[in-house]
């Protein structure tokens, strides 16, 4: 019209029109090539399953190996029932009761998120064992003179494990089940009202079965949580699975031998990830009518009240609580922070690059899947994810041996214990994340942005940077900050990858509880959570925003 | 003024499909340079993907487009949509949250040099009367003015072709007349071509130049709106235009006899099942105490009223029939009446035929 436009757009719509190629063709290829790169180390361990390893797996199936499948199965059962128990019950308690702090501990139910298991493991040790301060107190009480005396529980044995487990990971299961109670309509409870459902049978017949596959989705959350664990049952002496693979590997040198127990492992895991996908299959189906409202509450008085807050404060009195201010206790007294700075450094950079990195990874991946979500495409997005269910030493496993045979093959070590080495294996363990905060961050944009943003000259590329990245700056922040913090929790991969001389808070924490130097050790423990926290506090943040219906 | 091309948009035979449901089937049609054309018919005929496949969001498996003379899509060729130089108006107006009204006016003019873009991102934005809003968000702004911003978002980049999708759906009766009028007089002062979706027929007889009208994937009949309302193709499109009283009927000696009437059945078979449509503005009466028809219901409704009648003729069954008369003309209820119905509103269709 005016002549404004300087530049006519012909040459360049000739050109393009010679290509014939489909749209988005160089994203797929470039999420493909990602996702073989992250699940490389996955397949590289089941495809040990078949590799023959001179009798030491023989030797190994003949010893130790039954007992790290009994120790590793009764260690999930008993975690099993103990997050289910705690997780539903503080559940329920929250959601569909009023008693005195109900309303803080919504929130507060969470806090044990930011406690790793092993810790907690070192704490309660240091608390219960027969010099720890309730043993002292007992015999001085009793005046009893030694532990002929008396019988007090050993924290450091099975039981133990299960214990502490189920006391920082029951927020998996409390996460999903109040989410799952929340979402319900309160529709579907009042019909089986008026159908003469008094509220608690309603709840009972009703919403705890629509909450099954919310429930089973934690528990295998925390299954998954409790193979990985390595610093506890290492500190308890509990022989599972990822002790084995680290004894296997570094105490007996065979890590062929390692990568099959490795394999055995992920066959466990495999089972709970089915169960998982099942249960998620059918939860689709979950809400009829779309009209929420916030559930009726129970208002509990006198003696109720009081059994439901002890029963509600107990996880977080003992995951939370008592080990943190044991930890703080420790920290005051002792103050030995001497190389706390470099420890944390360390760990900043291996977290910061790993949380950056895992972002970066999932945002083509995510981004293909919008563009084409063809089978292919969501295929390598579930392939790149598969890490997240595999346990820290099976992973360190399968990019420890390709990398050691492609070092000896250059004749050096280029690779093997190198920071590369390690954050590669944190981008495999824990992409899918990223991938799901940026999945479903990107979920909430409307095609037609993209659309508008095409139609208005920008190519996929400059769509994504100019239109998708800024709208989702917050959620890349919140993904990249998730993975921040569970790689400075991290310990198995940790331990096996890191580099000569290499310390982090939590092989620092590691070793120093290992040598029973447990109050040395609290510095750096405090330290991961505090900084464990903060996603915990965003959780928290977003579970006070989602509550349908409004405040009342 | 108007010197973008000779040509417009020609889509040649189009069809389309997702994961093998058939969307679009063999669609022709052509906007000419500054023509508006709308795409007229009920959700999930098609008319959306077509416009989809004019700006190059969806590629069609069949047939070809051409944009001002160029093939941009078939033949094994497919011009993505941002080599297109279209504009598109979306039902949700999509305007990007993260920038501010003038932000999202220039994010489509990034090829000129910042002032020249500052320039013409206000120029537009004075077109549509949103100056004083450039440094607002969009979610500071009502309906009304989010689709003015996104309408000065589209026109910003002074493209060949605009395509409207369903543009005034998201605002209040009273609202849409007043943007709808507005955006028509933009489009027309910019001398672009438009091809716009809509489901109301109202609207399309508002905005459009000439009216494709679709169904089942396919465009039915195309033609100025005068030409659709007056000489439908079939039932389908003559109801489309409003409400039809539907008569069955057979033809005799090329005509069909009906309870109001007889009407010319050319090219009809003889003794073909047929069905006769009329307007009920098509209809007027007369008071007569031997009127072949009872006033069962007469309401008021503003500038018409409609009168429900019972026609009782010998020989053939009551039928039930609705007039519109002009004005505040009520007859009372249970009146007897004689109609007359004018020809030019009665169309005469085989049965059984689309629509019915």
């Amino acid at each position: 019209m005016c002549g404004v436009m300087s530049a006519s757009p012909s040459p360049r719509l000739a050109a393009e029109a010679l290509s014939a190629r489909p749209p988005g063709a160089g994203w797929v290829l470039l999420a493909l090539a990602l996702a073989v790169l992250v699940a490389l180390p996955v397949l590289m361990v089941a495809a040990n399953l078949a590799a023959p390893t001179e009798g030491v797996w023989s030797h190994l199936a003949e010893t130790v190996l039954g007992a790290y499948v009994a120790n590793s199965l009764w260690l999930m059962l008993g975690v099993g029932l103990g997050v289910t128990i705690g997780g539903v019950g503080t559940a329920w308690l929250v959601t569909m009761c009023r008693f005195p702090f109900s309303r803080s501990l919504e929130w507060a139910l969470l806090l044990p998120m930011a406690m790793p298991a092993y810790v907690v493991a070192y704490t309660y040790t240091g608390v219960l064992d027969y010099a720890g301060p309730v043993q002292s107190a007992l015999r001085a009480l009793f005046g009893w003179s030694s532990a002929r005396d008396y019988w007090f529980p050993e924290v450091r044995s099975l039981g133990g494990a299960i214990w502490v487990m189920s006391m920082v990971l029951y927020p998996y299961v409390y996460m999903m089940a109040r989410a799952a109670f929340l979402e319900q309509s309160v529709c579907v409870l009042e019909a089986a009202r008026t159908l003469g459902r008094s509220p608690w049978r309603a709840f009972t017949q009703v919403a705890l079965p629509l909450a099954r596959p919310a429930v089973v989705a934690g528990v295998a959350l925390a299954l998954m949580e409790t193979l990985n664990d390595f610093g506890t049952v290492h500190y308890f002496a509990v022989d599972t699975f990822t002790t084995g693979i680290y004894r296997t590997w570094l105490g007996l040198g065979q890590p062929a031998a390692a990568a099959q127990l490795g394999a055995v492992l992920m066959l466990f895991v495999l089972s709970l990830v089915l169960a998982e996908r099942m249960s998620r299959g059918a939860g689709r189906f979950h809400h009829t009518t779309g009209r929420y409202r916030r559930l009726p509450q129970l208002e509990l008085k006198g003696g109720k009240a009081a059994a439901a807050l002890a029963f509600s404060a107990m996880p977080l009195a003992l995951g939370f609580l008592l080990p943190g201010s044991m930890l703080a206790a420790w920290v005051i007294q002792d103050a030995a922070l001497s190389g706390l700075g470099e420890l944390a450094g360390n760990s900043l950079i291996l977290a910061g690059v790993a949380g950056a990195t895992a972002v970066a990874v999932a945002l083509p991946l995510a981004y293909a899947q919008r563009l084409r979500p063809s089978p292919l495409v969501k295929g390598c997005v579930r392939l790149a994810s598969l890490g997240y269910a595999v346990p820290g030493s099976v992973i360190a496993v399968g990019i420890m041996v390709p990398l050691t045979a492609l070092d000896r093959l250059m004749g050096g070590l280029f690779l093997t214990g190198t920071v590369v080495a390690l954050t590669y294996a944190y981008l495999v363990r824990f992409l899918a994340v990223s991938v799901n905060a940026v999945e479903s961050s990107l979920g909430k944009i409307t095609p037609s942005m993209e659309a508008a943003a095409r139609t208005l000259g920008a190519g996929l590329g400059k769509t994504l940077r100019r239109v998708h990245i800024p709208m989702m700056r917050t959620s890349l922040l919140s993904a990249a900050l998730l993975v921040f913090v569970d790689v400075m929790k991290e310990l198995p991969a940790t331990l096996l990858m890191r580099p000569f001389n290499f310390d982090t808070l939590a092989t620092r924490t590691f070793t120093l509880a290992s040598d029973e130097r447990l109050a040395d050790a609290a510095a750096p423990a405090l330290a991961i959570v505090l900084a464990g926290l903060l996603p915990v506090m965003l959780l928290s943040r977003a579970i006070a925003r989602s509550r349908p219906g409004g405040e009342e | 003024m108007n010197t973008m091309g000779t040509d417009g948009l020609i889509i040649d035979a189009v069809s389309h499909d997702y994961g093998g449901k058939d969307v679009v089937r063999e669609v022709s049609l052509r906007v000419g340079p500054g023509e508006l054309v709308c795409l007229l018919g009920p959700s999930g005929c098609g008319k959306t993907t077509t416009l989809r496949i004019a700006a190059g969001l969806e590629a069609p498996r069949k047939g070809r487009v051409f944009l001002d003379g160029r093939l941009v899509s078939g033949d094994g060729t497919h011009v993505p949509p941002e080599h297109r130089h279209v504009g598109f108006l979306f039902q949700d107006y999509a305007l990007f949250p993260h920038l501010d009204v003038l932000g999202n006016v220039e994010f489509g003019l990034d090829r000129l040099a910042r002032p020249a873009r500052r320039e013409r991102a206000l120029a537009v934005l004075e077109q549509v009367g949103m100056t004083a809003y450039a440094g607002a968000w969009p979610h500071q702004l009502s309906g009304g003015q989010q689709q003015r911003v996104a309408l000065a978002r589209a026109l910003a980049p002074h493209p060949r072709l605009m395509l409207l999708d369903e543009p005034f759906s998201g605002l209040d009766k009273r609202l849409r007349d007043q943007v709808r009028d507005e955006t028509l007089h933009v489009l027309k002062t910019s001398g672009v071509s438009t091809l716009m979706v809509t489901h109301d027929p109202e609207e399309a007889m508002f905005m459009a130049d000439r009216i494709a009208v679709m169904r089942a994937g396919r465009v039915v009949q195309m033609g100025e709106p005068a030409e659709l309302y007056s000489r439908p193709a079939d039932a389908f499109v003559a109801s489309t235009f409003g409400e039809i009283n539907m008569l069955a009927a057979r033809v005799a000696g090329g005509a069909v006899e009906t309870a109001v009437g007889r009407f010319a059945a050319p090219g009809l078979a003889e003794s073909q099942a047929a069905g006769v449509l009329i307007r009920p503005e098509g209809v007027s009466l007369t008071p007569a105490a031997d009127g072949e028809a009872v006033v069962l219901v007469s309401h008021h409704l503003g500038r018409s009223s409609l009168v429900h009648l019972r026609v009782e003729k010998d020989g053939m069954a009551p039928q039930h029939l609705h007039a519109r008369l002009p004005g505040t003309l009520c007859p009372a209820e249970g009146a007897r009446v004689r109609l007359a119905v004018d020809p030019a509103q009665a169309f005469v269709f085989p049965a059984n035929g689309e629509g019915g």
